[in-house]
């Protein structure tokens, strides 16, 4: 039964996405809403982005400095694990997991809200692809804002770090920069950076999805808002094994 | 002309719609009546093909429609205009921009011909010009209806379907949305179905009234034929009314010769 429910669960998205991306039925349209998705999905969420990255890179400065605190270990160890982390998890797949909860309920709630109050439906009657004028721009949206995202939580994470050595000692700012510096490898930016961008789809689509199917009241909408983050972040987790292998390994 | 042939419709085994089969016509206000459960929604939201019925033929003027592939169905929708029972305007546009959003998807018209064509049709619907700016949730359910119609005519349909129009509204602002609905199917000569159980509304607008009965179209004529029917089940429906009651009443004492088969003829007993 649960795996007849997976896979019809997997037909259904497929089947969805077929329809998402079908050629929009006016191109101007479908533009200006995914640059008024850039705004709401993307640059609304910059404000969680820059507070955590800042905080996050901080804390992480400061425990690793303290778990790492050997006389055997190089001083740039502390800056080099805080850039690494950054770089490999937490801007890329912590922050995606974060943005799952924000911008993956949103997009549930708004595309099921209109599912039950049928203005999806009136959308079908008027001969329009509803899938695709209402999906397509979060997605495409979503995906290309993902990696201007992560670039800012990289560069505020490092600074997070770097604010560290700058009020307080416990590690030296050139300690740190000499971490950072360290062996730096750009292929670990490009690898965060694509993982983002899957990520990105991920999330935005799957919300779509359990937002799209959504049907009965208000209480049907928020167990779907529910289910589409549980998901997405769970299908996030699944996808950052695969990839890793796939890249780094 | 739309034909239903033999329509049966089912949810996972339990059937709806038991093979109706009856006739919408152009020009006229065509209602679907019955009781709550009835299957009248069920019959609408095949009619559009939001269902797929499981057998039988939905003839749009001679087009099949279950039988239409995707891009067919919707060039065919494009003929259609449809007001939901709870209005179903975008949320996140104004009134304005709800009325133009049809004509910015499916015509070539520039951003001023657009703007007219909209404002002639909330104008038509007797929307206050100071509504036009407002979202939706602004403005009351009577204007949001109006401002529906507007969006459901604004690209000249063929068909036009409204869901429980009535539903929500005071008993003005219903007879303005009727005699509304009324003028414009008479005006643009469209096909019009109303899915209704509001009785004020059969008797205002109901040219050709279906009724429906667990499934069953079991009786079809006009708002006149109603008082002279011998349909047990409809009368039973229409006596739910208090005021239909007190009319059918006085229809029975007024011409009691087309009551042939008893005096009260197939109403219920405590009708007379």
């Amino acid at each position: 039964m649960f795996i007849r429910n997976f896979l019809a669960t997997i037909g259904r998205y497929c089947l969805l996405m077929y329809r998402v991306f079908a050629v929009p039925d006016r191109w101007r349209m479908t533009l200006r809403q995914t640059l008024l998705e850039m705004e709401n999905l993307g640059l609304n969420s910059l404000g969680i982005i820059i507070i955590i990255s800042l905080f996050m890179g901080a804390i992480m400065t400061i425990q690793i400095k303290l778990d790492m605190d050997n006389p055997l270990l190089p001083a740039y160890t502390t800056g080099l694990a805080t850039r690494d982390t950054l770089l490999l998890e937490f801007s890329s797949t912590i922050m995606c997991l974060i943005l799952a909860g924000k911008v993956g309920s949103n997009i549930a709630s708004e595309i099921g809200t209109m599912r039950i109050t049928e203005q999806i439906d009136a959308l079908e009657i008027m001969g329009v692809n509803s899938a695709n004028y209402l999906i397509w721009p979060k997605i495409v949206a979503f995906v290309i804002m993902m990696p201007f995202m992560v670039i800012v939580s990289m560069t505020l994470g490092l600074l997070g770090g770097y604010a560290v050595g700058l009020s307080s000692d416990i590690i030296t700012v050139a300690e740190y920069q000499e971490g950072i510096q360290f062996s730096f490898m750009s292929y670990y930016v490009f690898y965060s950076i694509v993982k983002s961008m899957v990520f990105g789809f991920i999330i935005a689509s799957v919300s779509a999805y359990y937002g799209y199917y959504a049907y009965g009241g208000a209480l049907d909408v928020g167990k779907a808002s529910t289910n589409a983050v549980v998901n997405s972040s769970v299908f996030v987790l699944l996808s950052d094994i695969v990839l890793t292998n796939f890249m780094l390994a | 002309m739309i034909d239903l042939q033999d329509v049966h419709k089912s949810f996972d085994g339990v059937e709806i719609l038991k093979g109706i089969t009856t006739r919408f016509f152009p020009g006229k206000t065509n209602l679907i009546i019955g009781q709550s459960g009835s299957g009248k929604t069920v019959l609408m939201k095949s009619l559009i093909g939001l269902h797929r019925i499981n057998k039988g033929k939905i003839l749009y003027d001679g087009r099949n429609l279950p039988r239409m592939r995707f891009k067919q169905l919707r060039n065919l929708r494009r003929e259609m205009g449809m007001l939901f029972q709870g209005s179903a305007l975008f949320d996140f546009m104004s009134v304005l921009e709800n009325v133009m959003y049809p004509l910015e998807m499916f015509s070539s018209m520039t951003r001023k011909e657009m703007e007219d064509r909209a404002r002639y049709c909330l104008g038509r619907v007797n929307l206050p010009e100071r509504s036009f700016a407002l979202h939706p949730s602004e403005i009351s359910g009577g204007m949001q209806k109006r401002a529906a119609i507007a969006r459901a005519i604004v690209l000249n349909p063929r068909y036009l379907f409204c869901d429980e129009p009535n539903s929500g509204l005071d008993p003005v602002s219903s007879l303005v949305i009727d005699r509304l609905i009324k003028s414009i199917t008479e005006e643009y000569n469209i096909t019009t179905i109303v899915n209704t159980h509001d009785m004020n509304s059969v008797m205002e607008i109901g040219d050709n009234i279906v009724f429906i009965k667990k499934g069953y179209a079991t009786w079809q004529g006009s708002r006149q034929e109603l008082f002279t029917s011998e349909n047990q089940d409809l009368n039973e429906f229409i006596f739910a009314s208090g005021l239909f009651k007190d009319l059918k009443k006085a229809h029975v004492v007024l011409h009691p010769e087309l009551y042939p088969s008893s005096q009260t003829g197939a109403m219920p007993s405590d009708a007379v």
